[in-house]
């Protein structure tokens, strides 16, 4: 975003403040997340730096929550849990998803407008009314409070974003490419190996990813839905913020920031190679 | 139109090119429609029919009709004037005997004590006592309980004894029906629901307001930055994007509470003393800031998409046909990120006011939502029709800007990260 | 007196132990080993159950003992398990007004006490060896504990500490934020005793339109210094870090701030609404817990579990056997609620009034505070 050469000093001056103002904001969005990972080295039980933390004293700095949280059967319970439901759920709503996107993406698909309305419906209904509504439901067919049935309530909610996904990334997909493999010679099963699906695995990891995130992170419906057996990391945080805060919820927030990184850089590195594989600049 | 056969496009085989066609285009979308249906299939299942559940049960009545059923026949036919007969309360003997035999009066006497506190003690203490009852009943059971006595006990089991009932909706709108049958509102001092969903959306707004105000310049900046840069930049956004949402509210606890971080800076440097600590935690303020910022990346991601299909020749013309710098934004730039602003705006404010996990952690009680009640009605109450019947009103609030969202923008144009 | 107490109480434990042991052993012997879900508060309470009941239980017959705590939501768990079939709780500590709702659905089996529970040591039947109310049609009482109200005793000058609940009220003498419970139980009783009715009077009042008019109005008056609590654990945290002057609370949750974290808190006993907390069975489970109800409500498990918390024992007979905390040493009997002079003011909770009102009079504080 250069300054044109025709700017007047005003402008100057506003081109600055505004980058300025910039700054702030992104401080406003990531800052948050950086004052905790200093925060949960914290060898007081408090929320805040302390003193010693602030004269870089090695003393305030201590591993100890980070200790608790990895000897803690409850906590580790938890994690075990979230893993099983979230990958689970993953896998089950990646292949609805995908299934259904392929046939989305069909030009011939009738009813495309509403049936899409419908496959988003669960990333925009308050979770609170789905949580209820499942609550009401589940219990009656014998679900609420096992394993399936949070299976299935965080499938449901999963599969918006692997529709979503995987159907940008057919709708970028040149099928010319079917084509030119069928008339270079290779039958339908290589086409779809070697040429289908190395494009689309890119989306459909990226939209199973964010399946993933999606019940590894989600607390209203578990809250509901899930009995004590099933309680995953995001409930026992929830409770932990709600009855004593100890800095331990904050060593458990570190890593979940380091496990978000983690999966962002899987996703630009996908995106990257979707980009590549499809032959379009990454700029 | 005649056309002679020879005219016809026919494919090798010698069909109509037409019909073959045709056969095609059924078969792609049957296809089409085999690959969609097991996903259909399993959201009917698994999200619709819960939805219709619930839409079901806020106003599902079957406590009076079922429990009562005795009592409401005999009621048929009651002038509503005077206190019905010995009739009316033997059979309403007849059905608390088999009530406690089965023990199954708890959901009667909580439905009844929804409308009218009291009745839940009036028929466990008259449950109690049924075992040496003897007639005449009347007198007797007023004997027990004065509620027995009233016309409005009466007037309520009648009203409630058809199965299925507008109550929980009345009260979700804070409403209810007088002894006359009248629609009319709670006294003041229960008035709570219509204050907490103008509050939701109020608060709302506030919130879907600042994201605009905060992610505008964003998405203008990445738009316009080369994208090597921009590239760099958007991590920044998506960092949050992809972190546990209780996470970011456990950071701003951290933050803003009163012992928080930047309490304690403010007191190091002197701007507050440590006895007037801000409270910027437990009240609006809290839910503002925090879901601000946990809502501003949805905002700007439409944004950004928006903006990014705007040539920068645009404003360029504008400046070089003499427009100032504010005007040429305001009447070329502006106009054309309205899409954007629209999408994120009405993305945001759906998303905002459903939210339940952060005005909970972060709220206090000033700033709670909607959502937190049907929590409330769901988990301690139990007063699980008027939950429902909150929730439905919620959910066809939300149905109804998911619509214009669709008709506006459309839902497959969403783009994640 | 307390001398040949002491005595006694030696001789009954170790008989008391023995006779336990030889019960024990006859059980292990007929029972499989099994896993009973237990549910109860959490904290504090719960550490008192795994210490004097859950502990010598899993020890005696090889069961394994998970707890839960789901109390707070015990009503709604119940129910959605019974509605859903798959009723997985073996146990519930429930409080009693609760219990009578769940009983009217019947969501928890009727519990026959003379069959069901132990003897009093000296041969006292369960009917009449537990305090008043403490045997409900589906309830059998473990302990009686009470809300009450403590402060800061830093937060006054030593001249000008708070006794009364009045005082709690009192803003000009008495200044500084205060910490209730957001919910109207117990607010509204304390309302109206610091406004002057008689603790014995307030339920009457409060079934008049003028008496909760009056409450709330007399609620008014502190409003704005009011921060409301939600989990148990708060108030205690609030009052250590001095957001707060007082704070409404369960008492065992400040007794054991006061006595293992040695804060200077004091409580006022003044007006504490006590009731009672117990055990129920969820419907279907009475045959694989009976066992484990007859042990751990009999008198020494119930005297015992006082040594780990400030809760009175729910059956006359364990009281000669409450001695000091397991941790300290010091003497339990004066940080109870049914200790003579905490008690003279004590108002007993109203479950039939809260059963009736609870709905309409939440309802009507939640208007009230968004006032």
């Amino acid at each position: 975003m250069a300054i044109p050469s025709y700017a007047t000093r005003g402008e100057r001056l506003w081109h600055y403040v505004f980058l300025g103002l910039c700054a702030l904001i992104f401080l406003f969005l990531v800052g948050p997340l950086l004052v905790i990972i200093p925060l949960s080295f914290n060898a007081e039980p408090y929320f805040t730096f302390s003193e010693a933390m602030l004269r870089l004293d090695p003393a305030g700095y201590s591993l100890r929550w980070y200790e608790d949280f990895f000897t803690s059967s409850e906590w580790l319970g938890a994690i075990k849990n979230s893993f099983i439901i979230g990958i689970a759920s993953t896998l089950l709503a990646t292949v609805l998803g995908t299934l259904a996107a392929l046939g989305l993406s069909s030009r011939h698909m009738p009813a495309r407008g509403a049936i899409m309305a419908l496959l988003i419906s669960p990333m925009i209904v308050p979770l609170i009314i789905s949580a209820a509504a499942m609550f009401f439901f589940f219990s009656k067919v014998n679900l609420a409070q096992t394993y399936p049935g949070v299976i299935l309530a965080h499938t449901a909610l999963g599969i918006p974003f692997v529709v979503i996904t995987v159907t940008a990334t057919l709708s970028s997909f040149d099928t010319t490419l079917i084509r030119a493999a069928h008339s270079l010679g290779a039958n339908p099963a290589r086409t779809f190996f070697k040429v289908v699906l190395p494009l689309v695995t890119p989306g459909v990891v990226s939209g199973a990813l964010f399946a993933f995130i999606t019940s590894f992170d989600e607390v209203v419906v578990v809250l509901f839905i899930a009995g004590p057996e099933q309680r995953t990391m995001p409930i026992q945080m929830w409770s932990g913020i709600r009855e004593q805060i100890s800095p331990t919820i904050l060593a458990v927030a570190t890593l979940l920031v380091l496990l978000s990184m983690l999966l962002l850089t899987t996703l630009e590195l996908l995106r990257r190679r979707g980009e590549r594989l499809r032959g379009v600049s990454p700029g | 139109m005649s056309q002679s056969p020879s005219d016809t496009l026919t494919t090798a085989d010698g069909v109509p090119l037409k019909v073959s066609l045709r056969r095609a285009v059924r078969r792609s979308k049957f296809k089409a429609l085999l690959l969609v249906s097991p996903l259909l299939a399993f959201l009917i299942i698994a999200f619709v029919m819960p939805i219709l559940d619930m839409l079901w049960r806020s106003v599902d009545n079957p406590e009076v009709s079922t429990r009562l059923s005795r009592t409401v026949e005999a009621l048929e036919g009651w002038d509503g004037e005077s206190l019905p007969g010995e009739p009316v309360f033997a059979a309403l003997v007849a059905d608390l005997r088999e009530g406690q035999e089965a023990r199954d009066l708890g959901l009667l006497s909580s439905r009844l004590n929804y409308e009218k506190s009291g009745m839940r003690s009036a028929i466990s203490r008259t449950a109690r006592r049924l075992g040496n009852l003897e007639p005449p009943y009347r007198e007797a059971l007023i004997e027990i309980n004065d509620s027995w006595g009233e016309l409005s006990t009466w007037k309520l089991i009648e009203r409630e004894s058809s199965p299925y009932t507008l109550s929980y909706y009345l009260a979700a709108m804070d409403r209810q029906l007088s002894p006359e049958g009248e629609i009319v509102k709670v006294p003041d001092y229960l008035e709570i629901h219509v204050a907490l969903f103008w509050r939701t959306f109020w608060m709302s707004a506030v919130i879907t307001g600042l994201t605009l105000l905060l992610g505008y310049p964003i998405a203008y900046l990445l738009a316009n930055l080369p994208l090597r840069h921009s590239n760099l930049l958007m991590i920044l956004v998506l960092l949050p994007f992809w972190t546990s949402l209780l996470v970011r509210t456990t950071t701003w606890i951290a933050i803003l509470q009163s012992q928080g971080v930047l309490n304690d800076m403010m007191v190091a440097i002197g701007v507050i003393a440590d006895e007037a600590r801000w409270q910027m935690i437990h009240n609006k303020t809290g839910t503002i800031v925090a879901m601000t910022h946990i809502l501003l990346p949805f905002m700007i991601l439409p944004l950004y998409s928006v903006m990014k299909t705007i040539p920068p020749s645009y404003m360029r013309a504008a400046r070089s046909l003499g427009g100032k710098p504010i005007l040429s934004f305001r009447r070329v730039y502006f106009p054309l990120t309205i899409p954007g602003i629209a999408a994120g705006g009405i993305l945001v404010f759906i998303l905002a006011i459903g939210y339940y996990i952060t005005p909970a952690l972060v709220g206090g009680q000033s700033g709670r939502f909607i959502t937190n009640y049907i929590a409330y009605h769901m988990q301690t109450s139990l007063n699980w029709g008027l939950a429902a019947a909150i929730a439905s009103i919620l959910l066809l609030v939300v149905i109804v800007f998911y619509l214009v969202f669709n008709r506006l923008i459309g839902v497959d144009k969403v783009k994640l990260g | 007196m307390k001398q040949t107490h002491r005595i006694l109480r030696k001789g009954t434990l170790s008989a008391a132990v023995a006779l336990v042991g030889m019960s024990g052993l006859g059980l292990s012997a007929t029972a499989q080993a099994e896993t009973l879900n237990i549910v109860s508060w959490g904290g504090a309470y719960s550490m008192s159950q795994q210490k004097a009941y859950h502990e010598p239980w899993m020890e005696m017959n090889g069961d394994e003992i998970v707890n839960i705590d789901r109390s707070g939501n015990a009503l709604a768990g119940l129910r959605a398990q019974s509605q859903a079939g798959n009723v997985t709780w073996d146990l519930v500590d429930m409080l009693p007004a609760d219990a009578m709702i769940a009983c009217a659905e019947g969501l928890i089996e009727p519990l026959d006490h003379d069959a069901l529970l132990a003897d009093a040591p000296d041969g006292t039947p369960p009917g009449e060896d537990f305090v008043d109310g403490a045997l409900g049609e589906c309830f059998v009482a473990s302990i009686v504990y009470s809300n009450i109200v403590a402060f800061n005793t830093e937060m006054f000058p030593e001249d000008n500490q708070p006794s009364t609940i009045a005082d709690v009220f009192d803003l000009e003498n008495f200044p500084g934020k205060r910490t209730l419970l957001r919910k109207p139980i117990n607010n509204l009783e304390w309302a109206l005793v610091a406004d002057g009715v008689a603790p014995e009077d307030v339920y009457d009042v409060l079934e008049t339109e003028e008496g909760i008019q009056r409450a709330f109005a007399k609620l008014d008056t502190i409003k704005d210094e009011v921060i409301w609590w939600e989990e148990g654990a708060q108030p205690p945290q609030l009052l250590a870090d001095q957001e707060v002057a007082f704070g409404s609370a369960y008492n065992g949750r400040i007794f054991n701030a006061m006595v293992t974290e040695n804060q200077p808190f004091e409580i006022i006993w003044d007006a504490q609404v006590f009731e009672l907390d117990g055990w129920v069975v969820p419907t279907g489970k009475l045959d694989k817990v009976k066992d484990y109800l007859h042990f751990a409500t009999d008198t020494q498990r119930l005297a015992d579990q006082a040594k780990y918390i400030s809760y009175g024992p729910a059956r006359k007979s364990s009281s000669q056997f409450v001695s000091t905390h397991a941790e300290t040493g010091i003497e339990m009997e004066p940080h109870m609620p049914t200790y003579g002079p905490n008690f003279a003011t004590a108002i007993p909770k109203d479950d039939e009034f809260w059963a009736d009102y609870n709905d309409e009079l939440t309802q009507r504080f939640d208007a009230w505070l968004a006032q």
